[in-house]
């Protein structure tokens, strides 16, 4: 059984917030920090409270960075058990991960790869007012508490409102993988259910064992790892691109979906070749009804190299079931009219990938599916959306009788911060705010 | 990018650390690649009396491809070859691999794959082999990097050439071939 009152709403629960903020914080001293995240803690609701008690309005999840865990005053012994990359911290990472060049982080902002990084607040709100308040509140209470905000950031959901998409365009949140226990109801398409263990920590994972918890198991018992990156989209070159790219409006929707593998409106281009059809996206039971061995093993409808076939290559890779990972997130930054020329100011996602093993999960995707040039012999690609481009790399549309290939594709998101973040299980939570001592 | 051309036989010789300069992937310090590709020859001893054990493993192996012939497609494997020798009284095993992926790349794939059909429990006949390697990427790894003897010479005839590419231009000339047959 997944213990879902212990285990933080976050990973487990999409929740209807159209606003959210993240402060990045500095525990000046142990004391400070648990006086801090002892009144913070009856604010965090467990999946079990959030899926089912009456409407909230705010929810809130709190992750801590490894430094984190040493500034509330967990010992060096236990510390040391602790997984070698989340030690390192994602910044330490970076050459591996890909994110070099512009996307390095001695460009990152917000304090984001300083040692003074120990915990991050997630708050997620039913819309900016209600995240107004919670910001002046928490604002009030950190003063008094005399813990240090690094940076903050402001998210909010951009119009239309009627479905959840980022700033290019692309309709958002279409797939989660379906994970035994929490409840979920997989739709068609989605896969089989993966085991709990493969995002929370203690549970058996799809090798059917519960891999070693680190120490101390009060702390580590149903918690998960997240991977927090920024990325800056650049609206304005993304739609000059398309129109460089495709002569008319219909030409110019199928280079974005061939980017994507979906449609803006979600369609996915395995299952509406030549012309979106936005009914299929809205249907949970086909947006994600779909394959790439059987259906599109050439990539003639989407892509080998597309962002979607990267992020998840479903029944064309192996072991898939040991790749997946449950994101979160939103949009932050004002919407950029259509026909607005770039106005320069910084728009993009800020999100979170949730998983238990960073180093198998989040780092593979990362190493291998958005930044290795080689990935499905493609010798010179690298992941359209989010890959870091610095105008050297093409991409291949399959096509008959010959591809279509883009040479020098453009940066269309650059890398503005990142970092690992632990989310402890409630009783983990307790554990640090009781002077974390096993 | 730099073309490869693999009409050129080409060699290199290799410093002895095994690279050229020091580049870390998931698990520690990425290898290059070679006229020969990515590979690896791993040289670990035999627990005393478990050698007909080992041998047997071939066995297993052979089965097992005539049975499944995908079964190590994940590996994008050339060639393996798998030797036991003696030095002194102590028996030895080499296993050496020729392959097309960046094997740091694809660690818990072939930690599966090698625990899916017996590779893994072949290890277990070698001497400091981890006994978690199932739920341990970071211990079986670092066992295959302690036992890892990098080459110092590797020679292409036909350099940086996939398996991929291989099998296609085969799929290709056969299928150019069916054609010329069929305008006699």
């Amino acid at each position: 059984m997944v213990e879902l009152e212990d285990i933080q709403h976050f990973l487990v629960s999409r929740t209807p917030a159209m606003a959210a903020r993240y402060e990045f914080l500095s525990f000046p001293d142990p004391r400070v920090g648990r006086a801090w995240l002892s009144a913070m803690l009856e604010k965090v609701g467990s999946a079990h409270a959030v899926g089912s008690g009456a409407p909230d309005s705010r929810w809130v999840t709190i992750g801590f960075t490894w430094n984190g865990l040493r500034a509330l005053g967990v010992d060096d012994e236990p510390l040391a058990t602790f997984p070698e990359e989340f030690r390192q911290g994602m910044a330490a990472r970076a050459e591996m991960l890909g994110t070099t060049g512009k996307n390095s982080p001695e460009h990152w902002i917000g304090g984001l790869t300083s040692s003074d990084l120990h915990a991050i607040v997630v708050l997620f709100a039913r819309d900016v007012a209600e995240r107004e308040r919670c910001a002046l509140e928490h604002a009030r209470f950190v003063k008094e508490c005399g813990v240090t905000v690094l940076s903050s950031l402001d998210l909010a959901a951009i119009p239309p409102f009627d479905h959840a998409h980022e700033h290019f365009g692309y309709r958002d949140r279409l797939s989660e993988p379906p994970v035994e226990g929490s409840g979920y109801e997989p739709t068609p398409g989605a896969g089989p259910l993966i085991k709990a263990g493969e995002f929370f920590l203690g549970y058996p994972d799809q090798s059917d064992l519960t891999p070693a918890l680190p120490k101390p198991e009060r702390l580590t018992r149903n918690g998960s790892y997240i991977a927090y990156l920024r990325l800056q989209q650049h609206v304005g070159r993304f739609r000059d691109f398309l129109k460089e790219n495709g002569e008319t409006q219909e030409e110019q929707e199928l280079v974005a979906a061939k980017l994507m593998g979906r449609w803006r409106s979600g369609a996915p281009l395995v299952l509406a070749p030549d012309k979106d059809d936005p009914e299929i996206a809205s249907d949970r039971k086909r947006s994600n009804n779909f394959n790439y061995g059987e259906m599109d093993p050439l990539g003639y409808a989407c892509p080998l190299g597309a962002h979607i076939r990267r992020m998840n290559p479903r029944d064309t890779a192996h072991n898939i079931e040991r790749r997946r990972m449950i994101r979160r997130g939103g949009t932050y930054g004002p919407a950029l009219p259509e026909d607005a020329p770039e106005d320069g100011v910084e728009r993009g996602v800020a999100a979170f990938v949730g998983c238990a093993s960073l180093a198998r999960q989040f780092e593979f995707a990362m190493n291998v599916w958005t930044n290795d040039p080689e990935f499905h012999e493609l010798k010179n690609e690298r992941d359209p959306m989010f890959g870091t481009q610095d105008g050297t790399f093409d991409f291949t549309i399959p096509k008959r009788p010959i591809k279509r290939k883009i040479t020098s594709l453009p940066a269309f998101t650059t890398v503005r911060g990142g970092a690992y973040f632990f989310l402890p299980g409630i009783r983990g939570l307790r554990f640090l705010a009781n002077g974390a001592k096993a | 990018m730099t073309v490869k051309d693999f009409t050129k036989p080409a060699a290199m010789a290799i410093p002895k650390e095994g690279y050229f300069e020091l580049k870390n992937g998931r698990y520690g310090v990425l290898y290059p690649r070679t006229p020969a590709n990515y590979g690896f020859t791993i040289i670990a001893k035999v627990k005393a009396g478990r050698e007909p054990a080992v041998r047997e493993y071939g066995k297993k192996i052979e089965n097992t491809i005539a049975d499944l012939p995908e079964a190590l497609e994940v590996l994008k494997l050339h060639y393996l070859r798998w030797v036991l020798f003696n030095i002194g009284g102590d028996t030895y095993f080499m296993y050496q691999g020729i392959f097309d992926t960046d094997f740091d790349k694809y660690t818990e794939d072939a930690v599966a794959l090698f625990g899916k059909y017996g590779i893994n429990t072949v290890f277990e006949n070698l001497e400091g082999f981890p006994e978690d390697w199932k739920t341990n990427a970071p211990a079986f790894v670092k066992f295959v990097r302690e036992h890892q003897c990098p080459s110092f010479l590797e020679y292409g005839e036909y350099p940086y050439v996939t398996a991929d590419e291989i099998k296609k231009a085969l799929k290709l000339k056969a299928a150019f071939s069916a054609m010329l047959d069929q305008m006699q």
